[in-house]
């Protein structure tokens, strides 16, 4: 039965309700605009979403934000996204980070939300390449990261002119492409310095309450402003005729048209919605990295355990290898150890659980060939490697404290889950390989927004959602 | 009822304190450019021009929005638009 949206008509209509989509359709709100939000799933978020389990509340994606400067902060990402979306800074009640690692064998990098400790930290564990360090720094910091002009396009190649130690090249690789790369090996110079500076010269924060916080805040603002929303509502076909998207048909029947359209279903999957493309279209461009996160909560808190890192980015092979998992379903030789509980939330405000979430590279293919019952074995069986591996890599226990003894709950989510919840082919969490930097498709009424537009994290997802809608909605209109 | 040059220099900065509410606009200097007084970028000027279409429904085509540049600029452009309503 086609429902009441059925021959609708709206100035723009924007798939996935997402930090993009939600973004997006807070420019368009504040317009004036008569947009819509389509979102598949009944909850928001995409990628970075959360649910409930026997009453306790997980964060499925945000481990931390990155892009965080102190309130008052001028010209910075957060800054520019809050003032767009006309949002106030306490609104998003973030919380900094205590301090980070990068821990690979036989080395270990801390860093915190002020360079000037991760360059002494550097400067301590490579005293031989310093120098190079600080030039890198310095040549990011002032890179046009969407115009980089006669710089070498490669990132492994730009930082090799700068760090000839692999040892610290692979230590910078590993946070930055594990918090963003769709590439595998290597990623664009451009993309990134966005994810060094976001990382390293601005820094992680969290609120309380994880991302709920900041899905809700762009909800209410949306609805705030008039915007509409259709959750359980997927999308068929985008029909064309003559270079033009003209109706969307949803999965119940209905079809609306719509003189715009912002897709953040990523670039292949939303050429495939398209009736004028084949539907293996754009095939060299669907990407290949999954992953998978465990999630324990424990009794006590991990600083109780002696645990005091917020984020632990890990390696340890002799090479960090950030590609698909070939042949196993995980591949535990790197990650990303996550403690909720260890952001500076202020006198009294800790969350009541302690919380830890490991994130490793898995193969989307054999997750998803895996019967149900096989798929649960699986399950527990890489949990407790990913434990395993994590608890070889963490401080001993104070008080020869059994983390088994204490743990009250676990959980794990699969490329299974990602595809689910994010749409995205192969359950790649960070979207194709090749981003569509001006968010342009085949159809001069169709525009992308979101992972496949190529800003990064979830600063960088409602600011490509803000620019995409600025650019090809409301700018010249 | 005529608007006076002054007028629209406080409707403008009305619109700078609403969109960027972090940023001081007592004693801007109307013949300086905004930019260089404030922390501004183009998405804010498109917020301006958002805004004066919204409150106003003053129109300012994106080959003018040079003529937003200072406050003295902005009215000397603005003021006809708001007078011939």
């Amino acid at each position: 039965m086609p429902s009441s949206l059925d021959q609708q008509h709206y100035e723009t209509v924007i798939i996935g309700a997402g930090m993009a989509g939600l973004a997006a359709g807070i420019r368009l709100a504040l317009a004036g605009k008569n947009v819509i939000i389509l979102e598949r799933h009944n909850a928001s978020g995409g990628l970075n979403s959360f649910y409930s389990q026997a009453g306790r509340k997980f964060d499925v994606g945000l481990h931390a934000m990155t892009n965080y400067v102190p309130k008052g902060t001028k010209g910075t990402p957060l800054t520019k996204l809050l003032r767009q979306l006309r949002i106030p800074y306490d609104a998003l009640d973030l919380s900094p980070q205590n301090c980070s690692r990068i821990h690979f064998p036989d080395c270990q990098l801390g860093f915190n939300n002020e360079f000037a400790f991760f360059e002494a930290e550097v400067a301590r564990a490579f005293p031989k390449q310093i120098d190079g360090f600080l030039a890198l720094a310095e040549e990011v910091r002032t890179l046009d990261a969407f115009n980089l002009g006669s710089m070498p396009s490669s990132a492994r190649t730009a930082v090799q002119r700068h760090i000839s130690d692999p040892l610290l090249e692979d230590m910078i690789f590993c946070p930055v492409m594990y918090y963003g790369s769709a590439q595998e090996h290597d990623m664009d110079y451009g993309q990134f310095a966005i994810m060094f500076r976001s990382l390293f010269f601005e820094g992680f924060a969290r609120p309380l309450d994880g991302v709920r916080v900041i899905v809700k805040l762009l909800q209410d603002k949306y609805r705030s402003l008039g915007g509409i929303r259709k959750m359980k509502c997927g999308i068929q076909k985008i029909h064309t005729s003559g270079g033009r998207a003209t109706t969307i048909e949803l999965d119940n029947g209905a079809s609306i048209s719509a003189d715009k359209i912002i897709s953040t279903a990523g670039a292949v999957e939303t050429a495939r919605l398209c009736t004028d493309q084949l539907v293996d279209a754009e095939s060299d461009n669907i990407g290949q990295l999954s992953f998978t996160e465990t999630i324990t909560v424990l009794d006590k808190q991990p600083t109780e355990f002696g645990w005091d890192d917020t984020i632990i980015f890990f390696n340890t092979a002799e090479r960090f290898r950030y590609a698909r998992v070939e042949d196993d379903l995980v591949d535990p030789s790197s990650g990303v150890i996550c403690f909720p509980n260890n952001y500076q939330y202020g006198e009294d405000r800790q969350l009541n659980e302690g919380f830890l979430r490991v994130t490793a590279m898995a193969n989307h293919d054999k997750w998803c060939a895996l019967n149900e019952d096989d798929y649960l074995a699986q399950k527990s069986h890489w949990y407790d490697e990913l434990q395993k591996v994590t608890l070889g890599l963490l401080p001993r226990a104070k008080k020869n404290l059994n983390f088994e003894d204490h743990r009250l709950a676990k959980d794990m989510f699969t490329p299974r889950t990602v595809r689910k919840y994010t749409g995205h082919l192969n359950g790649a969490i960070y979207g194709a390989p090749n981003k569509i930097k001006d968010g342009r498709t085949h159809l001069e009424n169709l525009y992308l927004a979101g992972t496949d537009q190529g800003f990064l994290g979830i600063v960088g997802a409602m600011l490509s959602g803000i620019s995409m809608a600025n650019l090809h909605v409301l700018q010249g209109d | 009822m005529t608007m006076t040059e002054d007028q629209v220099q406080q409707i403008v900065i009305d619109i700078i304190n609403e969109i960027a509410p972090d940023e001081d606009t007592t004693g801007l200097k109307p013949e300086v450019n905004l930019r260089d007084q404030m922390d501004l970028d183009s998405m804010d000027f498109l917020d301006i021009v958002m805004e004066l279409r919204k409150q106003h429904g003053i129109e300012v085509p994106e080959e003018d929005y040079p003529e937003l540049a200072s406050l003295k600029s902005c009215s000397d452009y603005l003021t006809p638009k708001f007078n011939a309503e």
